[in-house]
C-alpha cells in the first residue's frame, strides 16, 4: 500500500489526483442536493408536533453534523502533517478549515431559526448550542493562524496544535445532550437504535446528509488546489499549468 | 406533493419567515464559499503570472544588456 500511496506525498501527484475527482464530486454533489432538498421542502411529510418548520432540519442536521466530522478530518490531516511532517497534509489541514467555519456557521443560523418558533428564542446559553459556538470560534482561530505566517511550515504547525487541541470540544458537542439538560433534542440518527423518525422524512434527510457530505468534499478539493499552487508557485509544473490555462 | 398550491409552500403553514432564512442563509453562505474559493485560484494565476511577467522583463533586459557592444 505504501508503494502505492507514496507518490501522492508530491505535490503535482496530489494536484492531478484533485483534479480528477473534482468533476465528480461536484457533479454528484449539485444532484444529490437538488433530489434531496427538493424531497424535504416539497414532499416529506409534515411534523405532527413542529408542523412545516420542522423542514429546517434538511439543513440543519446534515450542517451540523458534517461539521463534527469535518473538524475530525481536518485533525487528521493536521495530526498527519505533525507527525510525519508532510506539507500536503497542512495544505489539506488548511483547505478544509474554512469549509468547516461556513457550516458551523450554517448550524448555528438555521438551529436559531428553528428554535425561534419552536422553543420560543433564538439562542440560549445552553449546552448544545454553547459547544457549537465554540467550534466556530475554534474553526476562526485555526483559520487566523494558517494566514499569520508566512511561513508555512511555521503555521501548519502552530494551526495544528490548536487543531488537535480542538479535538476534545468534538465529543463534548456529540454528547452534550445527553450529560446535560438541555432544550436540544437528542440525537434523531443513531447507528445502533431504530431512528426516531418515519422513513419518509429520514431517506430525504439522508440524502441531504450524502449531498452535503459531497459538497464538502468538493470544496475542500477546490481549497486543497489553491493551497498546493499557492505553496509550489515557484516549481516548474505549475508555472507549466499557469502558462497552459492562461490562453 | 405534499403542498395544496404554492401560496401554501411558501407559507409552511405558519413558518415561511423561520423556514426560508434558513434556507436563504444557508444557500448565501455556501454560495460566497463557493464562489471564494473559485476566485481564489483565478487570483493566484494572476499572481504568477504577473511574476513570470516581472522575471520574463528582467531576464529581456539583462541579456540586452549583455549583448551591446561596448563602446
Amino acid at each position: 500500500m505504501w508503494k502505492w500511496l507514496h507518490p501522492y506525498a508530491k505535490p503535482e501527484r496530489s494536484y492531478e489526483l484533485a483534479s480528477t475527482l473534482l468533476p465528480w464530486f461536484s457533479v454528484s454533489a449539485v444532484i444529490t442536493l437538488v433530489i434531496g432538498l427538493v424531497w424535504g421542502l416539497a414532499f416529506a411529510p409534515v411534523d405532527y408536533q413542529q408542523g412545516e418548520s420542522y423542514r429546517i432540519i434538511f439543513i440543519h442536521v446534515p450542517a451540523a453534523t458534517l461539521a463534527m466530522s469535518t473538524y475530525m478530518a481536518m485533525a487528521t490531516a493536521a495530526f498527519v502533517g505533525m507527525v510525519w511532517q508532510l506539507k500536503l497534509a497542512d495544505a489539506a489541514a488548511a483547505a478544509i478549515a474554512p469549509v468547516g467555519a461556513v457550516l458551523t456557521a450554517v448550524a448555528l443560523i438555521t438551529g436559531s431559526a428553528w428554535g425561534k418558533p419552536m422553543w420560543g428564542t433564538w439562542w440560549i446559553w445552553d449546552a448544545r448550542l454553547t459547544t457549537e459556538l465554540i467550534l466556530l470560534f475554534i474553526y476562526i482561530g485555526i483559520i487566523a493562524l494558517h494566514n499569520s505566517f508566512e511561513d508555512k511550515v511555521l503555521a501548519g504547525r502552530a494551526a495544528g496544535i490548536l487543531t488537535l487541541v480542538g479535538v476534545i470540544n468534538i465529543p463534548i458537542i456529540k454528547y452534550s445532550v445527553e450529560w446535560w439538560n438541555t432544550l436540544h433534542q437528542g440525537a434523531t440518527i443513531s447507528k445502533f437504535e431504530k431512528p426516531s423518525m418515519p422513513s419518509e422524512m429520514l431517506i430525504p434527510l439522508l440524502i441531504n446528509i450524502l449531498g452535503f457530505a459531497l459538497m464538502i468534499g468538493a470544496l475542500s478539493i477546490i481549497r486543497f488546489r489553491n493551497e498546493v499552487i499557492d505553496r509550489n508557485s515557484m516549481r516548474p509544473w505549475v508555472r507549466e499549468l499557469v502558462e497552459r490555462e492562461s490562453i | 406533493m405534499h403542498f395544496e398550491t404554492l401560496a401554501d409552500f411558501i407559507d409552511m403553514g405558519g413558518y415561511g419567515f423561520y423556514v426560508w432564512l434558513s434556507y436563504g442563509a444557508a444557500f448565501a453562505l455556501l454560495m460566497t464559499l463557493t464562489i471564494m474559493s473559485v476566485r481564489g485560484r483565478q487570483s493566484l494565476f494572476k499572481k504568477i503570472r504577473a511574476k513570470q511577467m516581472r522575471e520574463q522583463k528582467l531576464k529581456a533586459y539583462r541579456t540586452g544588456n549583455n549583448n551591446e557592444p561596448k563602446t
